[in-house]
């Protein structure tokens, strides 16, 4: 009975244009709403997990990477206006970020195209993933488990930030919201690092950015989420475009499905979230990284089904 | 016109036209037709010839990448076969040979391949087919003939969802004694049509613009969610 019931709902195919296969609409869907709700209960973007799960489900990997950017913007959008309507917006930082996170996404489009063109562009996204989920994810199990120590302590929080030698790099510039005097080569490097990464990995960046903002800039973490919604607007905004213009790679339906489902899936989790201690969400967050980025390793050094990969070329009508 | 009674067999089919609609799941063609005497109908549908590229993958330093690589050239982006009875009991191997019937028979040109994939081209070629039989884009069973009395016949053809677009030709031949007596080709195309077609035309001719459009629209997706949510 419940089977017929899920067959019946999965059988509302729908055949995606760019990324030339038939799916069902309640997947997609379902697929958008629940790593909608995880990104809601964590505020981040969640296309770390979206990208992966479209690639396992049949959408080209190409594809799956360039629709992704498109999904981030609409999900950023709505994030931002929260944000700003509370004052927790660095636009200075935003735009430091944003000079940097166009100069990388560039450099990221082009490697993209390079690696598209040589046939090796599904093992660098999956590589891509493994290294950057499975180190961010294993400090911040680490951070967060001292986080949770020091609740049960109740011991004071840590200093703000350390000075480091970065301080002493030239251009400083007061970023008046975030409380600080830094170079502003700092925030540039980072989004570069970070456009550079995502435009590769087809995802928002703020797994990668969040943890910079906090551990590497120092800035007060009331103001990260909104900063870094608005910069990944712009940039994976850029991405979107550049995909579509030089890879062809973005699948319009397919985006517009997964949004549906996120932004619904996202209430949802915001909702759930504001109920949860921060500390354990962090656990939980990292803890999902973390098996993301093993699941992810595991398919790379196991022994493949298909020994051969077949690439289609030309035939475009 | 010439006359139907000229040739031994005549068949044709339900649509010359089949449209990749967004709803499109795979189609059932229909081919239909009339022989002047009882005998065996084989059928091969297949289309477009493309050039498709095949890596190996092998290990480094652990992980599974890809490494070398042929090129082949003339590999129909789908291959079926429907037949009225068991191919290999209609014909002999020679004659499927000699008319290149069967996913084994296909003339697929080596165009290039590295140095040390020389040896193992045939590898390439045979993992080419197994995959394609695997996805059902290559068939020697994709459908039936049948029969009705003695002299009309038709058949259904399998296309799977992930059938590519372009030029197919149908040929259907007349088998008496075990040998060709007659054939006809029968022109199909397959496109996109509707909106989806319009989507990807768009994307690949003004990839540009399709950009900018993709990006209001998730904009607008975006402000939309927010102002539906915020009134709650």
């Amino acid at each position: 009975m419940l089977s017929a019931l899920l067959d019946w709902l999965l059988s509302f195919q729908i055949y995606l244009p760019i990324a030339e296969i038939s799916i069902s609409v309640p997947l997609l869907l379902a697929l958008g709403g629940g790593v909608g709700f995880l990104s809601g209960l964590f505020g981040v973007g969640g296309g770390f997990l979206l990208t992966p799960l479209l690639i396992f489900i049949g959408i080209p990997p190409a594809v799956a990477v360039g629709t992704q950017s498109n999904q981030v913007v609409a999900s950023s959008v709505s994030g931002v206006l929260v944000h700003w309507g509370r004052g927790n917006v660095d636009f200075m930082m935003g735009v430091a970020l944003l000079i940097g996170g166009v100069f990388g996404s560039s450099i990221g489009i082009v490697i993209f195209s390079l690696l598209k063109h040589f046939g090796q562009i599904d093992v660098v996204i999956a590589i891509s993933y493994v290294v950057t989920l499975g180190a961010l994810g294993l400090l911040m199990l680490v951070e967060s488990i001292q986080a949770l120590r020091r609740v049960r302590r109740k011991a004071p929080p840590r200093k703000l930030h350390q000075h480091t030698w970065a301080h002493g790099l030239p251009f400083k510039f007061r970023f008046k919201k975030s409380r600080l005097y830094i170079s502003a080569l700092l925030p540039i490097a980072i989004g570069a690092m970070v456009g550079l990464m995502s435009a590769i990995m087809g995802v928002g960046g703020a797994f990668m950015l969040v943890p910079a903002m906090i551990y590497l800039l120092g800035m007060p973490t009331s103001v990260v989420i909104g900063t870094s919604l608005f910069q990944i607007i712009f940039v994976s905004g850029y991405v979107t475009i550049l995909q579509s213009w030089q890879n062809h790679a973005v699948d319009i339906l397919l985006s517009l499905l997964l949004t549906v489902g996120s932004v619904v899936g996202a209430q949802v989790g915001g909702r759930v979230g504001v109920r949860l201690p921060g500390e354990q969400l962090r656990f939980l967050l990292a803890s999902l990284i973390v098996l993301m980025a093993l699941l992810l390793l595991i398919e790379l050094v196991r022994r493949p089904a298909e020994l051969y990969a077949i690439t289609t070329l030309g035939g475009l009508h | 016109m010439r006359p139907a009674a000229a040739k031994s067999i005549v068949a044709d089919i339900d649509h010359h036209l089949i449209a990749i609609t967004t709803d499109f799941s795979g189609e059932e063609v229909l081919i239909f037709g009339a022989v002047d005497q009882p005998g065996d109908v084989v059928m091969s549908l297949w289309g477009p010839l493309t050039q498709v590229q095949v890596h190996r993958k092998e290990r480094v330093a652990g992980i599974w990448i890809n490494r070398d690589m042929v090129t082949f050239g003339d590999v129909p982006g789908f291959y079926g076969i429907a037949a009225s009875r068991p191919l290999a009991d209609i014909l002999s191997p020679g004659v499927l040979e000699q008319y290149r019937l069967g996913v084994g028979h296909l003339q697929i040109k080596t165009l290039s391949a590295d140095s040390n994939t020389l040896q193992s081209v045939n590898d390439y070629q045979e993992a080419l087919l197994q995959q394609r039989e695997k996805a059902s884009l290559y068939a020697e069973k994709a459908g039936r003939v049948n029969f009705i009395g003695d002299t009309l016949f038709r058949a259904n053809l399998r296309l799977p969802s992930t059938v590519p677009t372009g030029k197919f030709l149908i040929e259907v031949y007349l088998v008496r004694d075990g040998q060709i007596i007659d054939a006809q080709t029968i022109p199909l195309v397959i496109s996109k049509v509707g909106f989806g077609a319009d989507i990807y035309r768009f994307a690949n001719r003004h990839g540009f613009a399709y950009g900018v459009v993709a990006l209001v629209l998730s904009l607008a997706l975006g402000w939309l969610a927010h102002l539906i949510f915020r009134r709650r």
